[in-house]
């Protein structure tokens, strides 16, 4: 089982994590795991002929590393919704800083629904953000 | 170029079967970098984002027509929404993408954005709705010349 929840207020924050260096191997990975072989993400001369400096991540695979993290936080039964948004590309070398804050608690019959708000960084850079709702049994 | 068929607000693809498989769990565990025992195991609970990996039990029959270019195609967002606890390895989903929404706003340079939103609704053996996987689709507005946003 997942560890529970410590902290259910509005305003609590997961501990801090930083993911990587990313490795090309990672997005390989990634690729394979979901079924993506768009090869922008591990065919480097192919993403350099399309103006891109190198391969880079996919967003899904930045969200799922975000999606593991929220998950590792409140728990993976307890995940009712996940949602991201994509806003910056991920390069091998960059690392991903992942925070995550309680921005809604609401009480339910069945324990408390909680609303948090996620990012995935590289230094100042937001590469994806998330938000997400789990239900944590009361 | 003609341009691509674009599926109507409404339509609705053909159904397909998505057999939730705990080595496909674990392996989509692994590249997620989790650890998570609830990953692991005959009752493993798929990850939040797993249902991205549904499009391996897709034909390419049974996909709405998004109808944007390729060239200017992004995707924007992602959402998955679970009715109850996620479902587990072992389930046979049956699963339908639909055309739920399409709008346009103007592009920050001109031309005009375009935006699609396509729903996949995953149900399990009893016909009960489990969970929705909802994309949202960009098209950047046209430019006259060629050039890439560099930022």
């Amino acid at each position: 089982m997942s560890a529970p929840a410590t902290a259910v207020e509005v305003g609590a924050r997961a501990p801090a994590r930083d993911y990587g260096p990313m490795t090309p191997q990672m997005f390989v990975r990634y690729s394979g795991a979901s079924g993506d072989l768009n090869p922008m993400h591990y065919d480097d001369a192919m993403a350099r002929s399309a103006g891109y400096p190198s391969v880079f991540s996919q967003g899904m695979h930045v969200a799922a590393l975000l999606a593991g993290y929220a998950v590792d936080w409140l728990g993976a039964d307890a995940v009712r919704r996940f949602g991201v948004r994509f806003r910056e590309q991920v390069y091998p070398g960059d690392v991903l800083s992942c925070s995550g804050e309680v921005v809604e608690a609401e009480p339910r019959p069945d324990g408390v629904l909680l609303t948090v708000s996620l990012a995935a960084s590289v230094g100042e850079r937001t590469a994806v953000t998330a938000i997400a709702d789990f239900l944590l049994p009361g | 170029m003609s341009a691509p068929v674009s599926a109507p607000v409404g339509t609705r693809g053909e159904e397909f079967e998505v057999v939730v498989e705990r080595g496909k769990i674990a392996e989509f565990a692994a590249a997620m970098q989790s650890a998570d025992p609830a990953y692991r195991g005959a009752q493993a609970v798929v990850p939040p984002t797993f249902l991205a990996s549904s499009a391996l039990w897709r034909p390419e029959s049974a996909r709405v027509a998004v109808g944007f270019d390729r060239r200017r195609l992004l995707h924007g967002e992602q959402e998955y929404v679970f009715r109850g606890p996620p479902p587990r390895a072992g389930q046979t989903l049956t699963a339908v993408e639909r055309v739920d929404e399409r709008y346009a706003k103007p592009g920050k340079r001109g031309g005009e954005m375009r935006f699609c939103v396509v729903v996949t609704e995953f149900r399990d053996e009893a016909g009960t709705l489990v969970a929705e996987a909802r994309a949202t689709y960009i098209e950047r507005a046209a430019r006259p010349a060629a050039t890439d946003e560099a930022s």
